[in-house]
């Protein structure tokens, strides 16, 4: 359980996240959508610990993460940030052994092997696996950071627009993973996401945020509705079904 | 042998043996350096010759080690390769204190101290002093590399500019003891200090390799390894104590070298083909020191030469610098 209460981040006088209260309960997709600057990303940040908060508290299955010991969170909760700059250059082995790294504290044994090699496989990587990243397309780089977040075995994966700089193809397949990590492994998956209707496709619960507040949260159907969505993007979207899935298209 | 098996050993054997390998033909090397140092030329009888020339090996070994280590762990903690200590100017800072420190108490009576307490005390205000001025650099938000490099310039600038100011204010005949200290260089080197040294140098490596692994996940960036486990803000800052620790010795023993650090940093990063800490230090402080000793015994004892060695690996290290740049400008 993902318990957010009266969570605000400010830079200066700009309240980017102001008192969002938010419980996510174990298992399933929960997408966070919204417009840009909403603070979807800096909320996730901050249940990451990767922030600290300016009011409030994060906990993750009761321990506050502010406050807990890093080493003791890295076994519930991992993240995929957008923008992954590595200092030395690595192949794609090496990247998602540096998975095990809470569990293993750099001193693998043979079961931290076994999970890079099912982690790489999960991902169909295992062509890849000697590859350096700087030698890789985008998508397959993407895809090997998933593995290093997914091989770290935490209950919670947070990932932050994952599908940035994907290609339909890729992104489509990237969902349909983070659908298996949720179905197949059990995991607690929580992804931000730009495009509503891949976030009312894949999800379980969608939680869309804006000028940093919760403003709607609930099964996907709930969510593509005209009304709710002209409130969250300031926008005039038609939701249509298709093969009986709701597809919100703007007005041209 | 089946298939599988023979295929995973091929792909996997040769990037786990490459490091070994490296680090063994360094290892000779070095140790070639070493033994031609103390051999080469030899005039006179080998009793005074081998201690004589057996004490300045140590202590450019110890040079070579502290450069060196602290360069690629300052540049692994910082989540960049071009910034050095010396260009941050860690070397600037230590000489402004010698230089402090003889204008506030005063040679005379600095000289009355044990030069080992002197050192020490030196030590220990060099690590709380840098703890001050860099680790607000390099805790907390990530900054741009080019401000990093601007603030570094600057504060190098600054502390020369105080040293030389602090300086000229003082008594002539103190100042004739500070340029004693000061005037360390490959071929004056300051062997008085050698023992605390060695026992300095020992106390950091213990330090950082014990962390090694935690430096590992630090090539990942700030944000990847907080969210692996690895509690950046105090692993920076027991960094930056081991390295002001080892930028004291290696400043106290030759004085400031600039771009010494930087050319051995790349030239392991590129030599031994692992991103791996417990790979990387070795590899480089065997190169420091196949450079120092290999490259002083050439100069010294072949060619008869003085003073060349830090301006030719100063110049080689300025160029490695300025590729570096380059390239980073040209992304």
């Amino acid at each position: 359980m993902i318990q957010v209460s009266g969570a605000v981040k400010a830079y200066g006088d700009v309240r980017v996240v102001d008192g969002v209260d938010l419980a996510l309960a174990p298992g399933g997709i929960t997408s966070i959508i919204g417009p840009n600057g909403a603070g979807k990303s800096t909320l996730l940040s901050c249940v990451a610990r990767l922030l600290d908060l300016d009011g409030g508290t994060v906990t993750v299955d009761g321990l506050d993460v502010h406050r807990t010991a890093s080493d003791v969170l890295a076994r519930r909760l991992s993240m995929l940030r957008q923008d992954n700059h590595l200092t030395a250059r690595l192949t794609v082995r090496d990247l998602v052994a540096f998975g095990r790294y809470p569990w293993s504290k750099g001193r693998p044994t043979p079961d931290d092997d076994r999970l890079v090699a099912e982690a790489l496989a999960f991902l169909e990587l295992e062509p890849f696996a000697g590859r350096y990243l700087d030698e890789l397309s985008g998508g397959q780089r993407q895809r090997a950071f998933v593995a290093m977040v997914l091989c770290q075995g935490t209950d919670y994966v947070l990932l932050d627009e994952p599908l940035n700089n994907l290609d339909l193809r890729h992104a489509v397949a990237m969902m349909r993973l983070l659908r298996r990590a949720a179905d197949e492994l059990g995991r607690t998956v929580v992804v931000v996401l730009h495009d509503v209707n891949v976030a009312a496709a894949y999800s379980d619960h969608v939680v869309a945020m804006r000028d940093g507040v919760v403003v709607h949260q609930g099964a996907p159907s709930t969510l593509m509705r005209t009304e709710v969505l002209a409130e969250i993007y300031d926008l005039e979207l038609a939701v249509h079904h298709l093969d009986g899935r709701p597809v919100a298209v703007p007005a041209l | 042998m089946p298939a599988p098996a023979a295929g995973a050993s091929a792909s996997t054997a040769p990037a786990d043996r490459r490091p070994a390998r490296v680090l063994a033909v360094l290892g000779l090397v070095a140790a070639l350096c070493v033994v031609g140092f103390l051999t080469v030329d030899a005039r006179g009888a080998w009793d005074f010759v081998l201690p004589f020339r057996g004490v300045k090996v140590v202590a450019l070994l110890l040079v070579a080690y502290a450069i060196a280590v602290s360069t690629v762990l300052f540049q692994t903690v910082t989540e960049n390769r071009i910034l050095t200590p010396s260009i941050m100017g860690f070397d600037a800072l230590y000489v402004a204190l010698q230089t402090g420190l003889v204008f506030a108490v005063g040679s005379a009576r600095l000289a009355a101290v044990d030069p080992h307490l002197r050192f020490a005390v030196e030590v220990l205000l060099m690590v709380g002093l840098a703890g001050l001025l860099f680790r607000w650099l390099f805790t907390g938000a990530r900054r741009s590399l080019h401000l990093l490099l601007l603030a570094g310039i600057v504060i190098g600038v600054l502390l020369r500019s105080v040293s030389s100011f602090l300086q000229r204010l003082i008594d002539p005949n103190e100042f004739a003891v500070l340029q004693d200290a000061l005037f360390a260089s490959f071929n004056a080197v300051d062997t008085e200090l050698l023992g605390l040294a060695a026992l300095l140098v020992a106390g950091a490596s213990v330090v950082a390799w014990r962390e090694r692994r935690a430096y590992d996940v630090l090539l990942l960036g700030h944000p990847t390894a907080t969210v692996l486990g690895v509690d950046h803000a105090r692993t920076v800052t027991r960094v930056l104590v081991v390295v002001a620790v080892l930028v004291s010795v290696s400043t106290a023993l030759v004085g400031p070298v600039t771009f010494f650090g930087l050319l051995v940093a790349h030239l392991a990063y590129q030599l031994v083909g692992s991103h791996q800490h417990r790979h990387v230090l070795p590899a480089a402080a065997l190169l420091a020191a196949i450079t120092l000793i290999g490259g002083q015994a050439v100069l010294e004892h072949v060619l008869g030469l003085d003073t060349a060695l830090s301006v030719v690996v100063e110049l080689l290290g300025g160029l490695v610098l300025l590729t570096l740049l380059l390239r980073e400008g040209r992304r």
